[in-house]
């Protein structure tokens, strides 16, 4: 695994690591290499981070500019198309509603505006509380050992093995409705077994570091050790394991919705894709209606894709090119 | 073959009672502390549909018995839990007073043939392209071409379903829009039939295939990462092999097993999606099934599909866990 077998490209990659500049460069140039070197100016993981962010713009420029009111009554022709695009009827999309309408005449632009954000609120809210519970049920596995451990391993290799959306189908099948919130905390339920798995393998490996040993020698509380001394070296992987929950919980979610569960009074992008399946869009070539949320979520789900690779790349300079 | 050690058998068969345990019993318990009476719900939905409804009388001491309401809470459970482990789940109400069972058994060979096919082609596709990222005689052309192609891994099989739907079938006309096989076919054992089957089964496997070959390639990608750095491959290409055996050979040979293992953690993810995949092409399998009921509020047939799609997940996990020390004589079991 040395040197000699990695690829002729990663040598250079390899010996750009931080501190790792030649003598002879005067200071300015080591300060600007160091500065071009930091590997979280990664550029996959900015360009993930500005397609999330033109998410949240949508939701909050939307509203400054657009009637958001117009989610919850129809205002318009039912099944309109989008500002020079022609409907089955012949009818050309207007100003009045640049996206269209759906089948009972709400704005398409507005459901978007409202429905997007809502989303990736789901899918971070989900994946926040799902991290917490990880960190905190990993580092207790594998800094207290022993019964307690075996309880959390267990549990947390049966509970990776159920897929949330069919509990989560039957939780709705009987409670009917369902706020935005509680969609997030049912979500979270089985979103905490991966990064709690990841945190007590890592941890385990850790106890017996040096560094670990020394902070136990000079009398560091256990809370001390776990949260001032490993986890920042657990970063990157938390990062990682944190938006590929994000990721999971939000296809959940959209799962839920196209199923035409989830939330039912309050715009989701899986809903407007329920809404447009269940009324024909698909044979009656209203692609607008469909395609648009599909693009939102596709934007989305690339944008945290991109963070995941550039997280990769982060934590394992061996990605790197150059 | 190397022996699977029983501390490890034990281990792992006690991991799958306890997940199918958990499973059911959350399935249970979820509609008992809801505030809305499902058998309300289902009266409410059947008065509200109209007309007379035949069996109405057995269709409640049906509801009653399935939900129990005479019993006592704990022998309610336990009958349930004993009905449950021998794939009893009542009557459907929907399409009263079909067996559960009967209609899980119906749909459950369309999305096992479904899933298998599309886990085959994804497998050798994924892990082949993984490979030729790394790979050093890899034309140029591909290594651009792979990476981009795993923008497509982001989406999830629902939205890349909708997306083909649109293109193939509603536009082009290439495919057909739903259903597993044409309506003019008998379903038999013939050619005729098969070539309906694959030719309606083709749009949804592919909308599981362009989205899911990208996990196996990143794997695949990092696995190779590592075995290219191993004094063998450095010896094989010393010795002078020819490149594309040495691929084939020494690499991918021993990259390709921890992707197993990926495989297990993986399953879960892939039975979700498909359920959905299933709903978007109106394909016969589990999915729909449980779209229908859900649409139906037929609550025995939601619980019974839930379950067994569960079930389903737990034992191909269980399986994978039993198979890898066969495959991969490295693992050494019963140290964890």
């Amino acid at each position: 695994m040395g040197v000699q077998g990695t690829t002729d490209r990663a040598i250079p990659g390899a010996a750009r690591g931080p501190g790792a500049a030649p003598p002879e460069l005067t200071a300015r140039q080591v300060r600007r290499m160091k500065r071009f070197d930091n590997p979280w100016r990664n550029p996959k993981l900015i360009w993930g981070a500005g397609l999330l962010l033109s998410i949240v713009a949508l939701g909050i420029l939307g509203r400054l500019f657009w009637d958001t009111d117009l989610v919850f009554t129809g205002s318009g022709m039912p099944r309109q198309a989008p500002v020079g695009v022609e409907n089955i009827r012949g009818q050309i999309g207007s100003w009045a509603h640049p996206l269209g309408t759906d089948v009972s005449g709400k704005d398409l632009l507005a459901l978007l505006i409202v429905g997007a954000p809502n989303s990736l609120y789901v899918g971070v809210l989900a994946s926040l509380i799902g991290m917490s519970t990880g960190i905190f049920l990993g580092f207790t596995a594998g800094f207290v050992g022993g019964r307690t451990d075996d309880v959390i391993r267990v549990l947390s290799d049966v509970m990776i093995t159920i897929p949330p959306l069919l509990i989560l189908v039957v939780f709705q099948a009987a409670y009917g409705d369902i706020s935005l919130t509680l969609m997030a905390l049912l979500i979270a339920a089985f979103v905490w077994q991966s990064p709690t798995r990841l945190i007590r393998a890592q941890v385990l490996s850790m106890r017996e570091a040096g560094y670990v040993q020394m902070a136990r020698l000079s009398g560091a509380s256990t809370g001390h050790i776990m949260f001032r001394e490993m986890l920042p070296n657990l970063v990157p992987y938390l990062f990682g394991s944190f938006i590929a929950n994000v990721t999971t919980s939000i296809v959940t979610a959209v799962g839920l919705e196209v199923l035409g569960l989830g939330p039912q009074r309050i715009p989701t992008l899986g809903r407007v894709i329920y809404d447009a399946i269940n009324s024909g869009a698909l044979i009656q070539n209203l692609w607008w209606w469909w395609g648009i949320p599909t693009l939102l979520l596709a934007v989305m789900f690339i944008g945290l894709l991109l963070i995941n690779l550039g997280l990769d790349e982060v934590s394992n300079p061996r990605l790197r090119r150059l | 073959m190397a022996r699977i050690p029983a501390s490890y058998m034990i281990n792992r068969l006690l991991t799958l009672f306890l997940t199918v345990f958990i499973a059911a019993t959350l399935i249970w318990i979820i509609p008992r502390l809801s505030p809305i009476d499902p058998v309300d719900v289902m009266l409410g939905r059947m008065a509200a549909g109209g007309g007379s409804i035949e069996n109405s009388g057995a269709i409640l001491t049906q509801l009653r018995e399935s939900f129990g309401l005479d019993q006592p809470l704990v022998v309610q459970y336990f009958l349930y839990i004993k009905n449950t482990l021998t794939l009893d789940f009542g009557l459907s109400t929907a399409s009263f007073p079909t067996p559960v069972a009967q209609l899980i058994g119906q749909a459950l060979p369309w999305t096992l043939g479904l899933m298998l096919i599309s886990l085959i082609i994804t497998f050798i596709i994924g892990n082949l392209l993984g490979a030729l990222m790394v790979w050093e005689n890899t034309p140029r052309l591909w290594k651009v071409a792979i990476p981009s192609a795993m923008v497509m891994t982001a989406i999830p099989p629902l939205l890349s379903g909708l997306l083909l739907m649109y293109v193939f079938s509603s536009q082009l006309g290439w495919f057909p829009l739903t259903g597993a096989y044409g309506l003019n076919v008998e379903p038999g054992w013939d050619a005729g039939f098969a070539g309906s089957v694959l030719y309606h089964g083709f749009l949804p496997a592919m909308s599981i295939v362009l989205v899911t070959f990208g996990f196996w390639a990143l794997g695949m990608r990092g696995l190779m990462i590592t075995v290219q750095g191993e004094d063998y491959s450095v010896l094989a290409k010393a010795k002078g092999l020819r490149p594309r055996y040495i691929l084939y050979r020494y690499m991918i040979r021993n990259a390709i097993l921890p992707q197993v293992t990926a495989f297990a953690l993986q399953i879960g993810g892939l039975v979700a999606g498909q359920v959905l995949v299933e709903r978007i092409f109106a394909y016969p399998g589990m999915g729909k099934l449980l779209y229908d009921a859900i649409l139906d509020q037929d609550f025995p047939v939601i619980q019974g599909v839930s379950f067994v799609i569960i079930l389903m997940t737990a034992i191909a996990v269980f399986l994978v866990d039993l198979v890898y020390p066969l495959i991969d004589p490295r693992i050494r079991h019963g140290r964890d």
